[in-house]
């Protein structure tokens, strides 16, 4: 008998590698959708007309829109199921815990990646309901994204909410963006470090031109 | 010669079963010149005096070599100095007055047997289900008549280097046995006389580690910095590549028709 493709995929899956590589997958497709991402928001700089005709844009191809969401609600599933499995046996390989534990050389986004990942789940249920349903956006206009942006970032604690998340979004960027070539298999002297400075920038500069929105808005630079 | 006192908290636990809890010792003359474990042979010969169970340690050559020894003291697998087994790690590096915390490691996998010692069985399992070539024994094989160029045999050399001490799982937060497992088909994988068997291997072996109840990895990077033998974690990512590899390659043997 054969093994079926399917029995193949599951026995690949009950394995943390296997369950590893799942996180890595989908963690690259959610990192790629926040440089889409951030390539549209950006437009708020060249004012409130462009940024709107490019969310019109967005609802005027249903395929893009919805195939783009439908992608990164299995990869986020995707990448919750597999940390949760994960975490849970976790729990069972250690009992018994130290009375005394020192961190030796793990740098503080490796350690704190549940807490981060938890703390970016939670603010995105949140910025979904911020600015896609407007659920908690006290002046929403569904037809007018760019007066739902600038009228909420004027506020100085969403503002600073926002700019604390995306500090949070570059912590789990920095450890992820470099740890997926661990879990893939790729490590190498030559490159491991060269992929660490790379992750660095790209989750900082990121994370920056991201958090440059709500404070140039904040600081009425765009108005 | 320098001479000084320490106060050590040691986890004592009589079996398996008993919940355990720390102890607290005074040692009033330690000499930096003595290592951990002579240290403590001289707490336990006190114990022995008056009668007391002694403090239960794993050792053997106490020359760094064979990865008999080790536990954690305050917080750091094998103590606080770099590539050294607890053997190896000489009083000098500690200061008069210090409270230091004895614990075995601590993992599912590796029961507490006694005080600090565990059972690391789990390792000769992972090892069993494919840390190993299968090779015809008799007469010697001629020399060099497999060759192995320089650079795989220096990296080879590098992950057998891994003593199995288990410093690895007890570091890592999630009490993964990444590094080990890694090492060890790294060792073979890397060599041509590994390669018949090498997809097998790491199916088999990555299986094993999975059914002892080790945790995952999360690219903390504490493992490699408490190796005694300092093994980076890039075996860890040739195990992954070896193991998606295998994983995907694998394919039936064709039976050979009537």
């Amino acid at each position: 008998m054969s093994a079926t493709t399917a029995d193949r995929i599951s026995s690949f899956y009950q394995t943390s590698i296997g369950k590893k590589v799942v996180m890595a997958a989908t963690g690259v497709i959610l990192f790629g959708f926040l440089v889409g991402h951030l390539l549209g928001n950006v437009q708020i700089f060249a004012g409130a007309d462009k940024f709107n005709a490019y969310a019109e844009f967005l609802h005027n191809t249903p395929s893009l829109l919805w195939g783009t969401r439908i992608v990164l609600l299995l990869s986020l599933f995707g990448h919750v199921t597999a940390v949760v499995q994960l975490y849970r046996a976790r729990a069972e390989a250690r009992p018994v815990q130290y009375k005394v534990k020192r961190n030796r050389g793990a740098t503080l986004a490796s350690r704190l990646m549940l807490v981060s990942g938890v703390a970016v789940f939670a603010f995105i249920i949140f910025h979904l309901l911020h600015f896609t349903t407007g659920t908690v956006h006290g002046d929403f206009k569904p037809d007018d994204p760019a007066h739902n942006l600038i009228s909420a970032f004027t506020i100085p604690t969403v503002a600073l909410a926002y700019v604390v998340a995306m500090g949070l979004v570059a912590m789990h960027l920095y450890h992820g963006l470099w740890s997926f070539t661990q879990s893939l298999g790729v490590s190498h002297p030559r490159y491991t470090g060269r992929i660490k400075a790379s992750a660095m920038l790209v989750s900082v500069a990121l994370c920056a031109a991201f958090a440059s929105i709500p404070i140039l808005i904040l600081a009425h630079y765009v108005k | 010669m320098r001479t000084f006192s320490l106060t050590l908290h040691v986890w004592r636990q009589k079996n398996t079963k008993d919940p355990g809890g720390f102890v607290a010792y005074k040692v009033p003359e330690v000499s930096e010149h003595m290592s951990f474990l002579e240290m403590l042979d001289v707490v336990n010969e006190g114990l022995i005096v008056k009668g007391d169970d002694p403090i239960a340690f794993d050792h053997d050559c106490r020359e760094g070599i064979c990865g008999t020894c080790g536990f954690m003291i305050n917080g750091d697998a094998h103590g606080p100095h770099r590539g050294t087994t607890v053997c190896q790690l000489h009083m000098r590096h500690f200061q008069d007055g210090e409270e230091l915390w004895l614990e075995p490691w601590r993992a599912a996998a590796f029961p507490v047997m006694k005080d600090l010692v565990v059972d690391r069985g789990a390792f000769d399992r992972i090892i069993a289900a494919g840390g190993f070539i299968s090779a015809p024994t008799g007469s010697a094989p001629d020399g060099n008549a497999i060759l192995v160029p320089k650079p795989a045999s220096d990296r080879a050399m590098d992950a057998a280097a891994c003593i199995g001490c288990g410093a690895c799982v007890a570091m890592c937060p999630n009490s993964a046995a990444a590094l080990f497992t890694g090492a060890k088909i790294a060792h073979l994988n890397l060599l041509p006389q590994g390669q018949p068997e090498a997809a097998a291997r790491v199916v088999a072996m990555v299986g094993q580690m999975e059914t002892e109840g080790f945790g995952h990895c999360t690219s903390t990077g504490q493992c490699e910095a408490v190796c005694p033998k300092e093994i980076p974690i890039e075996v860890i990512a040739r195990m992954n590549w070896d193991f998606i590899k295998a994983s995907a390659d694998k394919r039936e043997a064709k039976s050979r028709g009537d």
